[in-house]
């Protein structure tokens, strides 16, 4: 991980949080100096971007990504999710349990990271399953992944939930010896089984088996209170319901220490695109209605919800490109994120892009204890993870232009605000001009870490 | 009605929107009163003949062509002795067309079994809707004897099929249309051609007489 | 009209034209020769992926009347067992030719799949999806609602025969039984109010849907006080799948005993009905369960005419999916 033969950048004109208009340096990994236009001074031979106009954010960190290796990397592999994650403006992310094998022994883990460390895309943050091959019986070994080369520090058995309650005791307990935290995947099993869509108006009339609000609304409901008997943290994955955002603002008035995120697709489409049966709009938890997807913009306007985070699930086409009922529940997001959030929350005036860098980058990085390195502020000394976005570029969303291997995107065909036109990691370029560079890390380092 | 106020005998043929009338209602009448004396002679009586109109116009063709049968043989019983067919299943162009609403097939209650047949259409052009009421009427019995009748003969015969009665024989060019108006579907009886060549309706007419 | 998908979709007119375009299909099956050659060349393609043999057959006969040539594709026995998707199985379809696909499916929304994923361009017949839509069955069910009672109410038989021509404006029908699950209810509950009938719904509130207060009919957890109060026209009984009974915790009602108690139809609520009620069934019934024997083989009982008119009104369907150019006609 040498940073050596990077050479230094200035960005000018480029607004750190939205602000003024600033001419910033990037010189061995770090953000060196931050002036008005045309005062910084300069290194020899560093690469001048033209930044006029562009939002500087701290890179974006996800706490919530699948990659799907190893097991699946007909769909989605380290290398081109990482990629996928550094085209949407992402310089760290969290690569969630559920690959085959289960990431639930130090081993998995490990090679989790080293992947994402030889791809040099961004950081990959590996999560540890909470039970054993997240079949909700038994506890995995929390501890050798807390201690493994991998650090975790998030446990999840995302797409299973933790619905044995004295095993969810356990886990939120055991997780404190190492500032751990459990992000759990709120859905009763028993009220969801064979469900297809958000129960309501809609699955009613086009006969799709219905997923009840409540099912995801009594797990956030039990857990929280759990949280607070035994004094833990609690993360809540991607909330979906008015009725979650209504649970966590009560419990953060309670001070328990619970911290939510929401999907952007949450933040923007409704059970009423099932309608059309294409299994793209499947996902878990489901599409909700209108009325949810104001409550989850207010509560991430005032801070109940704490983080967006993707929940990027690619899908070969074979498992989309059939019944719904028979289809894979995901949607891909890495690279739609930044600009459902600036159409949804930015362009609407409830969040500003100060705001977009806590959701996206400090929040994140500090629920998943990487705040060291991500997620920092932007400013002079500061490892120079950045993401410069063209706020008023629009574009058609295209699923198979994008980085990721699968195609799965919700958003195909439709124009979206906003553009990321350059990414660094550690002060290297992983995206330049708005695509991602030839390769990301220098041969030597990437030999080093070999 | 106006189309039949013109002189006994004289077609009226004065231009209407849609195109020239080229039989008045006289005509129309006078045309039917013959095709049914032709029928009972052609049959030696009417003892023994059933009316299949051919929706929608010969439908009520052959309601009056029954009315002058009675009239004419009191053997002929228009309660039993009429009845409609609807052709539409039987068609050869279903795919060339928009599609077509069916239409009712009603048998004369005395049935057509051994009977003589008429089928009463109004405008005979290509010969192919005759020859989906053929094979309808194949499915449904076997009469001793069918006979056509029509009100107008247009030509241009793709099938070799002939009317055995004929109201008129109208020339026409293929691009013209025909078209047989009945008070009870139309408010007045008239037939009517339209798209003509400017100057060729005279020479049809004088062809025609 | 390019493809029947749902009732939803259905126009007044057009239900009526289906609704009359099948009266005349039934006036030809009491005739000897029963065979018309609208349809000859034509090729209908049956694509089962869930076994309904009635289903199957009812579409076989009004396809074959029709003179199609009828090719019978089941999941059972073929490469859909093992594992051939959708979409490959449309494709084949699409090179063999096929003109118009009649799919059950036990997804929701597979043969809306098939009709528009572009995988084939043949007209596409829903023959019933999971617990969506069965459009042909709800059609055949006005079909002989309106043949029996197409003069009460307001509307009255303004056309000819069998009620051709008219609506079903004014008439009352209870659709009792498991409406959760059922197809059946769906597709009925919107062609009957497309033409302009009442419908109640009764059922255990287990076997309602949520969001069931958005959909065009009032419903009752009461069978005696509807029939007592409501005094309907048609009395349509769903069938209830044994396997809804079992289950423990998860069971929509106690026991067998207990539903035929509230939700039965039987000799006592039978009377309790006007003299010009019908009673319905989509089949196969479960006698002594929804319906007991009496109800069934009641002077009121139209079930098997339902069979019966399935094959005219499927007829219909064909027909008019088949005939006429494909240009300007989509439903």
């Amino acid at each position: 991980m040498t940073t050596t033969s990077v050479p230094p950048v200035v960005l000018r004109g480029a607004r750190p949080l939205g602000g003024e208009a600033a001419d910033v340096v990037l010189a061995d990994g770090v953000i060196r100096e931050i002036a008005a236009p045309g005062a910084a001074a300069v290194p020899e031979g560093a690469v001048e971007i033209a930044a006029d106009g562009h939002v500087l954010l701290p890179g974006l960190v996800d706490l919530h990504t699948h990659l799907r290796e190893p097991g699946r990397e007909d769909a989605e592999t380290v290398a081109s999710g990482t990629r996928a994650a550094a085209a949407g403006g992402f310089t760290a992310v969290h690569a969630m349990a559920n690959t085959s094998p289960v990431a639930d022994t130090a081993g998995v883990v490990e090679q989790v990271w080293r992947l994402g460390q030889e791809a040099g895309w961004v950081d990959v943050h590996p999560v540890g399953a909470v039970t054993v091959g997240l079949d909700g019986e038994r506890l995995a070994e929390l501890g050798a992944m807390a201690d493994s080369a991998a650090r975790v520090r998030v446990f999840s058995d995302d797409g299973r939930c933790v619905h044995d309650p004295i095993l969810m005791r356990r886990a939120l307990e055991y997780v404190k010896a190492f500032d751990g935290v459990v992000a759990q995947h709120a859905q009763e099993p028993r009220l969801t089984e064979g469900a297809q869509m958000n129960e309501g108006v809609v699955s009613a009339e086009i006969g799709l088996a219905g997923w009840p609000a409540v099912a995801e609304e009594a797990i956030i409901a039990r857990d929280v209170l759990l949280a607070e008997h035994v004094g833990s943290r609690l993360h809540v994955c991607h909330l979906s319901t008015a009725g979650s955002v209504e649970i966590v603002r009560w419990a953060k008035g309670r001070g328990i220490d619970v911290t939510a995120e929401v999907t952007p697709h949450h933040l923007i489409l409704t059970d009423e695109l099932a309608r059309t049966y294409d299994p793209t709009f499947k996902v878990n938890p489901p599409l909700r209605t209108a009325a949810d997807v104001e409550a989850v913009r207010a509560g991430l306007a005032d801070g109940t919800i704490d983080i967006v985070a993707t929940d990027h699930a690619p899908h070969t086409r074979e498992d989309k490109d059939c019944e719904w009922g028979a289809a894979a529940f995901g949607m891909t997001g890495l690279e739609t994120a930044l600009s459902v959030v600036q159409a949804t929350m930015v362009d609407a005036g409830r969040l500003t892009w100060a705001d977009v860098a806590r959701v996206m980058s400090a929040n994140p990085a500090r629920i998943g204890r990487i705040d060291g390195t991500q997620g920092r502020p932007v400013a002079v000394g500061e490892p120079a993870n950045l993401t410069l976005v063209d706020p008023s570029a629009t574009r058609t969303v295209d699923g198979a232009a994008q980085a990721t291997a699968s195609g799965n995107t919700p958003f195909a065909g439709r124009e979206l605000p906003g553009r990321v036109v350059a990414t660094f990691l550690r002060g290297r370029a992983t995206v330049a001009d708005g695509a991602p560079v030839a390769a990301p890390a220098p041969a030597a380092a990437r030999g080093g870490v070999r | 009605m106006a189309a039949g106020t013109g002189m006994p005998g004289t077609p009226d043929p004065h231009d209407v929107p849609e195109g020239t009338v080229v039989l008045g209602a006289s005509d129309v009448a006078r045309a039917l009163t013959r095709i049914a004396h032709e029928i009972v002679e052609r049959a030696k009586g009417a003892q023994d003949v059933v009316l299949l109109g051919i929706p929608t116009r010969g439908v009520t063709l052959a309601a009056r062509l029954a009315q002058r049968l009675a009239s004419i043989d009191p053997g002929f019983d228009p309660e039993r002795d009429l009845g409609e067919l609807d052709v539409t299943m039987y068609r050869d162009d279903l795919r060339r067309q928009p599609t077509r609403a069916v239409g009712v097939t009603r048998l004369p209650a005395a049935g057509i079994e051994g009977k003589t047949v008429v089928l009463v259409d109004d405008v005979l052009f290509s010969g192919r809707t005759i020859r989906a009421a053929l094979d309808a009427i194949g499915d449904l019995g076997r009469p001793q004897a069918v006979r056509l009748a029509c009100l107008v003969d247009r030509g241009h015969r793709e099938l070799p099929i002939r009317p055995d009665f004929v109201g008129k024989n109208l020339p026409t060019a293929q691009t013209e249309r025909v078209r047989v108006l009945l008070a009870e579907v139309d408010g007045t009886d008239a037939v009517v051609i339209s798209g003509r060549e400017p100057g060729a309706a005279a020479a049809a007419e004088e062809g025609a007489r | 009209m390019r493809h029947l998908l749902s009732t939803a979709d259905l126009a007044k007119d057009e239900a009526i034209e289906l609704l009359d375009t099948a009266a005349q299909m039934a006036a030809t099956q009491s005739r000897e020769i029963k065979k018309l050659p609208t349809l000859r060349g034509r090729t209908v393609v049956n694509l089962f992926f869930e076994d309904s043999t009635r289903t199957r057959i009812s579409f076989e006969t009004a396809a074959k009347r029709l003179s199609a040539d009828v090719i019978n594709f089941s999941a059972k026995g073929s490469s859909v067992s093992k594992g051939e998707s959708l979409k490959d199985t449309a494709l084949t379809l699409h090179a063999m030719g096929a003109d118009a696909v009649v799919v059950r499916h036990w997804a929701s929304g597979a043969p809306y799949q098939l009709a528009h994923a572009g995988w084939l361009d043949a007209a596409v017949l829903n023959a019933g999806d999971g617990t969506h839509m069965h459009p042909t069955q709800a059609l055949l069910d006005a079909y002989t609602i309106r043949r029996h009672l197409g003069g009460r109410g307001g509307g009255l038989r303004r056309g000819g025969d069998d009620g051709v021509g008219a609506d079903l404006a004014g008439l009352r029908v209870a659709i009792v039984g498991d409406v959760l699950h059922s197809r059946v209810a769906r597709a009925n509950v919107r062609l009957l109010r497309t033409l302009g009938a009442e419908v109640t719904l009764v059922a255990p509130p287990t076997l309602l849907p949520v969001g069931v207060e958005s959909w065009p009919c009032r419903t009752s957890y009461d069978l005696d006080a509807t029939l007592a109060d409501w005094q309907p026209d048609a009395v349509m009984m769903l069938r209830v799948q044994r396997e809804r009974m079992s289950g423990g915790a998860g069971a929509f009602f106690p026991s067998p005993l207990e539903y035929t108690r509230y939700f039965g139809l039987d000799a006592r609520r039978l009377a309790v009905l006007p003299p010009h009620s019908i009673v319905m069934h989509p089949g196969p019934m479960n006698r002594g369960l929804e319906i007991s024997a009496e109800a069934a083989d009641s002077e009121r009982a139209v079930i098997v005419e339902q069979v019966a008119n399935g094959v005219a009104v499927r007829m219909a369907a064909l027909y008019l999916l088949l005939s006429g150019t494909t240009e300007g006609t989509a439903l």
